[in-house]
């Protein structure tokens, strides 16, 4: 049960990070560069008193670690299982169990992978061709205007929406928290979580495919670098000539 | 049985045999016919075994005591589901009312990787009374009866205490169970003195030794919920919720200073 306590407080960090993640990326609404600056605010966090991007890697490294507790003790949990368990040749008739709970060990898998390719997509821009670094908004057009790219997206944010449907509920069992006044509440949680999740991170992926998250191929924070570049290149360039 | 009565109806088993813990087992289909309605599943299955037994087969072994649902001996895993198809209901206390003339009905016995089968639908069920053994006592020295009102319990509390105490110990959660966990069971033994105030001196290590010990035989649970459905004293998997919690504060607690190593 110690493990399932690991399971439950990551999950419960994984929850918020996804929330705050979905929230963020709402910043595709506002433009490009709307876009741009909220990824540099992230950078910036805690500049006051230490350097640029320690606060943005100390949350990264939050992350991996419950990523990677979530990860095993959802794996040492599914063997105890496996190795307790036989099967009924006749059949089991399910009255309790629903498809979420009974898919949690395909769906946490799928949205691992996801991760996994969402990150070497859109953080290290392995997949793409037109990756430009620091132009999040350009990226997310560059890829997700890319049909099989655009439902792989769906399927897999369909699968952590169904994970998060149990999980978010589960949560609370593990960790106790049960009492005859908020009860009713735990599941009407897990599926306003699992709504809220499904409508924001599928709305990219169509919104982009529609063509109304779209920047023409253009880059802003390019064309704004660009701009500084040659203002700088000038200034240098007048310095150069003065006598 | 000769006489055919009103409700009376007929109908097909397909039953596991297994000749014992090593063998591999088998299913068997069985036409059952002329069955009173009024009769439970287990006199349907003695009904059965009478006719075999007269044809020189070999008799169906499954384990039952009290027939009156509060042992806990028997369990089938009928058509699926633990204790059949009628909620809140051992095997024992299920009639063939609930079934209809011309019915299938698949019979096998609890499944888990620690029950082994002894013989056709006989399991050992064993590891459960490890459980017990852990710390489902109280042991303190109680002397003579105290007065009643010495000791003040809520009624609540003893109400709570009552509902977990319902348990009989079949193991049809751990049957129902996908990850045969045998949480629902250990939370009731458990809880069942953890409520009361007697049970309060050993808590903490009570709740750890039975939990470990349950984790050593049975499976991790997912909270699918499916033992609530399965059991016969419709005991709440908020039973579960409350043991993971003293579980941790098991855990956490200077167990020194509170008595308990
Ligand atoms: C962003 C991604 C994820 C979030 C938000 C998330 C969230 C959760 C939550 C809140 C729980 C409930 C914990 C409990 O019952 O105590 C849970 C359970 C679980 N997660 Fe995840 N998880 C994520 C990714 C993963 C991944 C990548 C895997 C797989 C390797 C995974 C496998 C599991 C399993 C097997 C369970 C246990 C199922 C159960 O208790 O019914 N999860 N998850
Ligand atoms: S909790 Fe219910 S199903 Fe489990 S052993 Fe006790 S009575 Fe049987
Ligand atoms: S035989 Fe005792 S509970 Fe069924």
């Amino acid at each position: 049960m110690g493990k399932k306590w690991v399971m439950a407080l990551t999950g419960l960090t994984l929850l918020g990070f996804v929330l705050v993640h979905m929230l963020g990326n709402l910043h595709l609404y506002d433009g490009p560069w709307e876009t741009h600056e909220y990824a540099e605010t992230l950078r910036d966090l805690g500049t006051e008193v230490i350097p640029r991007t320690w606060a943005l890697w100390a949350l990264r490294f939050g992350l991996i670690a419950a990523f990677a507790l979530h990860i095993h003790s959802a794996y040492s949990l599914t063997r105890m299982s496996r190795s307790a368990d036989r099967r009924y040749p006749g059949g089991r008739d399910y009255i309790a169990a629903n498809y979420a709970s009974r898919t949690m060990r395909w769906t946490g898998p799928l949205v691992g992978l996801f991760v996994v390719y969402h990150l070497a997509d859109l953080t290290w821009g392995h997949f793409n061709p037109d990756y430009i670094r620091g132009d999040p908004y350009h990226n997310v057009v560059a890829s997700l205007s890319n049909l099989p790219v655009a439902i792989w997206y769906i399927v897999a944010n369909v699968a952590l929406a169904v994970h998060i449907y149990h999980g978010a509920w589960s949560m609370f069992q593990s960790l106790g928290i049960n009492s005859p006044r908020w009860n009713p509440l735990r599941r009407r949680f897990a599926q306003a979580f699992a709504a809220v999740i499904l409508v924001g991170n599928l709305s990219f992926p169509i919104l982009v495919q529609a063509g109304v998250i779209d920047d023409g191929g253009r880059s802003v924070v390019r064309e704004h670098q660009e701009q500084l570049d040659g203002a700088v290149g000038e200034a240098l360039g007048t310095l150069g000539s003065a006598p | 049985m000769s006489t055919t009565n009103n409700g009376a109806l007929s109908v097909h088993l397909r039953v596991w045999r297994q000749d014992g813990p090593g063998d591999a087992g088998r299913f068997e289909t069985y036409d059952v016919g002329d069955i009173s309605s009024d009769a439970s599943f287990l006199e349907m299955l003695d009904v059965l075994n009478e006719r075999l037994t007269l044809e020189g087969r070999e008799p169906i072994t499954f384990e039952s005591d009290c027939r009156e649902g509060i042992c806990g001996t028997c369990g089938l895993m009928i058509n699926g589901r633990a204790h059949g198809p009628q909620k809140g209901t051992a095997t024992c206390q299920l009639h063939m009312r609930e079934f209809s003339d011309g019915d299938v009905i698949t019979v096998e016995p609890w499944r888990a990787g620690s029950f082994e089968v002894i013989r056709d639908l006989a399991v050992d069920r064993t590891d459960l009374d490890r459980i017990i053994a852990a710390g489902g006592y109280i042991s303190v020295n109680t002397g003579a009866a105290p007065d009643a009102n010495l000791v003040p319990v809520p009624k609540e509390a003893s109400e709570s205490a009552f509902d977990a105490a319902a348990c009989i110990g079949c193991g049809a959660c751990v049957a129902a169970c996908p990850n045969s966990a045998a949480q629902l069971f250990t939370a009731a033994k458990v809880q069942h003195l953890n409520l009361l105030p007697q049970g309060q001196p050993e808590r903490w290590a009570r709740t750890e030794a039975m939990v470990e010990t349950m984790e050593q035989f049975f499976g991790s649970c997912t909270n699918h919920g499916e033992c609530e459905e399965a059991c016969p004293k419709e005991i709440s998997i908020d039973f579960i919720a409350w043991t993971n919690r003293d579980y941790v504060r098991a855990k956490l607690k200077n167990r020194k200073l509170a008595g308990q190593v």
